[in-house]
């Protein structure tokens, strides 16, 4: 967390510059969006060509306010234009804008979920479908979750529904090194390019326990202990080292290498780290690894034991992508917690709630109250608009954004969803999603509710039936 | 059945009789699933049942203690309508996982009473969160009959499940057709033979010889689903597909004893009536909303209110071992069933029908009667909760089972407690802190 808050500084200035307003669309600044990778020729292998939807000056007032940064404004209202936030206060200029009154509502900053695998593993989860693991091989850092997304995954149409506007797509976790991840806007595109949020690191995902010493150990191939695991991956770096330093003395074209340019991207703070481990003593080998060789793990995902080494976690500043309650379906997840969340909170640490699920990724606001209501249970005293932080501005950060969305500020992308009740509450949804703007979800107009071509003519018609 | 009442009684005598108190739940809503709440009510329990359901106001008699459950909910405990308590470890580590059994040439025949372990520890960890009983059941292995599942009251000192052999249970459609060699076809003559077979053995006839080697039944098989033809135990098929279940409606129609009850159905509301017709109750998760396979195109949060609607009975369950969905999380889901009747189009349950569905009527389904109601003469499984219990930040503080108060620790509080932040951490490892 606290190297992916650095590496954001230059952004964050560059996204205040920008507030002035004005702009029609979320896309029009930065100019020329970059996107890190090991080189230039990297940067140019995706470019988003994601474009905010038309919107209208919107205000939604006598709503209560849960910013996304831990802070909480009763009776409040936002303002947003030209696919930003304008206001966010008690009242805000009203002027020209759609009034929307929220009275008995709740307005949220877009919920962002860190660990997803939608278009990857999409719906049907037929075999044909199954596109998140390159499993011919430990190390591959060369493929990008991007070139398997499927935009028309019926998921993302569901996981709006749940208030989800942002949202990382990584590789499987059958690797050591899974692949580069991608951040989406979760607006349905025709290609994935069209979601490819503007300007969002690249991560590299990694993995370390039982996945990969299962898969390539059932094969007779390495790894195939946790010590192989720890061997590859280190050695995998030293080669990593390597070419950075030829790249830097080298002269003229070289060779390229898809596997060393996402590594030295890694290497050089460019693509963030996310780290797929369940164990406290495994995660505390990981950060070790990672300083042998100078890169920084930005968020452990999964981290079932994270409430074991909180600590270790917060003085490293790295982030713990959280499940609320999962355990016990694997040896590695034995020894899971109800309170894993709110104790890294207490901890001072940054938690998150994630999915890694495509029903998850639908309630993952009751997914955090569920957490939050065992931490009081155990005596912590978190307050709702606090918890709301492992939803918003805790991913974001995680995934080097936080200067464009998860939280409700003066321009920031107008990510936005009304609740129709207590976010936290069961029985509580989304009423209307905004994405940069946009009104793409809507439960009082099912003509602002997405069907993606696949459940066009199916029974149910995409749940709209 | 003789079987089946002297495993009751041995469930009964196994409690220790000695710690049913008498117990006064008294100022809590109290929830009974046979009328309204009740404000301030009075619940009496002794000698494991409850006694009196009183309004407020309702004296205690000499000799109770009094749990004060003022601004709390009283309610039957949670009934997993289905789930895998007492069979499975851990379910990625197969040695611990005894849901089912790919090697085996018995399928039908298998009862999953064999494999409940009391000491595994998802069980407390289900209770505490007031999961006081469940159906469990197995999963398929070789065969599309899966074997047979118990019925399991998750009081403490349980050694045997409540039921067991407590119904067959079959799986239709994709998974079904796979097993039975890549059809539904295949899957259809396959359940057909068998239940021909058992047909075959009710009627006094030897064990068939004449069919070729692959549709041949074994004999415990063919015996075990006797059972189903006979209605003394319900068949569990579990079907998504419309045109699956209608298919899946006929088998009652070809052999009137059995008692068919519906497993996830997510395609259900589409042919709602023709359910409601048969008399046929379904046990579903309620939360499938993708179209996660082809045989659940059409899966929408509205399947259950829709079913319910036509007049369906149906009760919430956790049909796969699957981490994203977990039996202690079912009261939940009902509250997801609440909320989908308050948006715009969608069809839920009301309060009262989704607290039955995860209580009374998985009850009802498996007859169950003196279970998942609060009223004289019924098992005095009662919850005390921290306010609706439908609620995610809700949690339960008191769990009595068979009126014997449960603790209300796991593994998982344990564990919790031994990393509690702003511990003292000075003296000596956590491995001694307990």
């Amino acid at each position: 967390m606290r190297i992916a808050a650095i590496g954001l500084l230059a952004a964050l200035l560059a996204g205040c510059a920008t507030t002035g307003g004005g702009q029609t669309s979320a896309t029009s600044t930065p100019p020329s969006p970059s996107l890190p990778g090991g080189s230039p020729d990297a940067e140019a292998a995706v470019a988003s060509t994601y474009r905010a939807w038309p919107g209208v000056p919107t205000v939604i007032r006598n709503v209560t306010i849960y910013d996304g940064k831990g802070g909480r404004i009763d009776n409040g209202a936002v303002r947003f234009e030209g696919g930003k936030l304008a206001a966010v206060g008690r009242s805000v200029d009203e002027a020209g804008a759609t009034v929307i009154d929220g009275a008995g509502k709740w307005v949220t900053p877009g919920i962002i979920d860190i660990h997803s695998h939608l278009g990857d593993y999409p719906s049907p989860g037929v075999p044909a479908h199954s596109d998140g693991n390159e499993i011919t091989g430990p190390v591959r850092p060369e493929v990008w979750a991007i070139h398997s997304v499927w935009p028309q995954d019926p998921g993302f149409g569901r996981a709006l529904a749940g208030g989800v506007t942002v949202l990382h797509v990584l590789p499987g976790s059958a690797n050591l090194f899974g692949g580069r991840g991608a951040t989406l806007k979760n607006v349905y595109g025709r290609t994935a390019q069209d979601m490819l949020m503007p300007g969002a690191p690249w991560s590299l995902k990694m993995a370390c326990g039982e996945n990969p010493k299962r898969v390539y150990g059932s094969r007779n191939q390495m790894p195939g202990t946790r010590m192989g695991n720890v061997a590859m991956t280190r050695q995998t770096w030293a080669n990593a080292r390597d070419y950075q330093a030829k790249l830097k003395t080298a002269k003229g074209p070289q060779k390229r290498d898809m596997q060393m340019e996402t590594l030295a991207g890694v290497l050089d703070g460019k693509i963030l780290v996310q780290h797929h481990c369940y164990r406290a003593d495994e995660m505390a080998n990981i950060i070790q690894l990672s300083k042998e060789f100078g890169y920084k793990v930005t968020a452990f995902h999964h981290a079932v034991e994270a409430y074991k080494i909180n600590d270790l976690l917060k003085a490293e500043g790295i982030c713990a992508a959280l499940w609320a309650d999962w355990w016990g379906f694997k040896m590695e997840s034995y020894d899971g917690i109800q309170e894993n969340l709110p104790f890294m909170h207490a901890a001072g640490g940054c938690a998150i709630t994630h999915s890694d699920d495509a029903d998850g990724i639908q309630r993952l606001n009751q997914e955090t109250a569920k957490a939050l209501g065992h931490g009081r249970r155990m005596g912590l005293e978190i307050r709702d608009e606090e918890a709301w932080t492992w939803l918003a501005i805790n991913p974001a950060k995680a995934l080097g954004i936080a200067d464009k969305v998860g939280s409700l500020e003066p321009g920031k992308q107008a990510d936005v969803v009304l609740w129709n009740g207590d976010p936290l509450s069961v029985y509580s949804r989304p009423e209307k999603v905004w994405v940069d703007g946009a009104l793409l979800y809507d439960t009082n107009d099912p003509k602002r509710r997405p069907v993606s071509d696949f459940e066009l003519g199916q029974p149910g018609e995409g749940d709209r039936k | 059945m003789r079987k089946l009442l002297l495993a009751l009684l041995l469930a009964a005598s196994s409690q220790a009789v000695a710690q049913q108190e008498r117990i006064a739940i008294t100022g809590g809503k109290v929830v009974t699933n046979g009328g309204a709440p009740i404000e301030g009510g009075v619940v009496l329990i002794s000698g494991g049942s409850v006694e009196r359901v009183g309004p407020a106001g309702t004296a205690v008699p000499a000799g109770y203690r009094v749990i004060d459950a003022n601004g709390k909910w009283v309610t039957p405990g949670i009934i997993a309508g289905l789930s895998q308590f007492g069979a499975v470890e851990v379910s990625g580590v197969s040695s611990s996982n005894d849901l089912s059994a790919r090697q085996s040439p018995a399928t039908a025949a298998l009862m999953l009473e064999g494999a409940f372990n009391p000491n595994e520890t998802s069980i407390p960890v289900g209770r505490i969160e007031g999961v006081t009983a469940a159906i469990v059941g197995p999963s398929p292995g070789r065969s599309l009959f899966a074997g047979q599942g118990y019925v399991l009251s998750l009081a403490d000192g349980t050694t045997e499940p409540l039921r067991p052999r407590a119904f067959q249970y079959l799986v239709y459609g994709e998974r079904g057709a796979s097993l039975a060699g890549g059809s539904r076809p295949a899957a259809w003559i396959e359940i057909t033979n068998a239940l021909e077979e058992a047909q075959r053995l009710l009627k006094g006839g030897a064990p068939s010889r004449d069919q070729s080697r692959d549709l041949r039944l074994a004999p415990e098989d063919a015996q075990a689903l006797t059972l189903v033809l006979r209605g003394a135990q319900p068949l569990l098929v579990r079907a998504e597909r419309a045109s699956d279940i209608r298919q899946v409606l006929k088998l009652p129609r070809m052999y009137p004893g059995i008692r068919l009850v519906l497993v996830s159905a997510n395609e259900g509301w589409l042919v709602a009536d023709e359910i409601a017709r048969a008399g046929v109750p379904v046990i579903t998760l309620g939360m499938n909303n993708r179209p996660d396979s082809f045989e659940a195109i059409g899966s929408t949060m509205s399947n259950v209110g829709r079913l319910a609607a036509a007049g369906v009975k149906v009760a919430l369950g956790v049909p796969d071992l699957d981490v994203s969905f977990q039996p202690r999380n079912l009261p939940h889901y009902a509250g997801n069933m609440v909320a989908q009747a308050r948006l715009p189009g969608g069809v839920g349950l009301s309060w009262d029908q989704a607290f039955a569905a995860i209580s009374r009527t998985p009850a009802e389904i498996f007859g169950l009667s003196d279970m998942g109601v609060l009223k004289p003469g019924a098992a005095a499984d009662v919850v005390v909760w921290s306010g609706d219990p439908l609620e995610l930040t809700t949690h339960a503080e008191q769990v009595i089972i068979r009126g014997v108060p449960q603790s209300l620790e796991s593994r998982q509080t344990q564990l919790a407690r031994r990393y509690q932040p702003g511990r003292e951490r000075t003296q000596l490892p956590e491995a001694y802190s307990r």
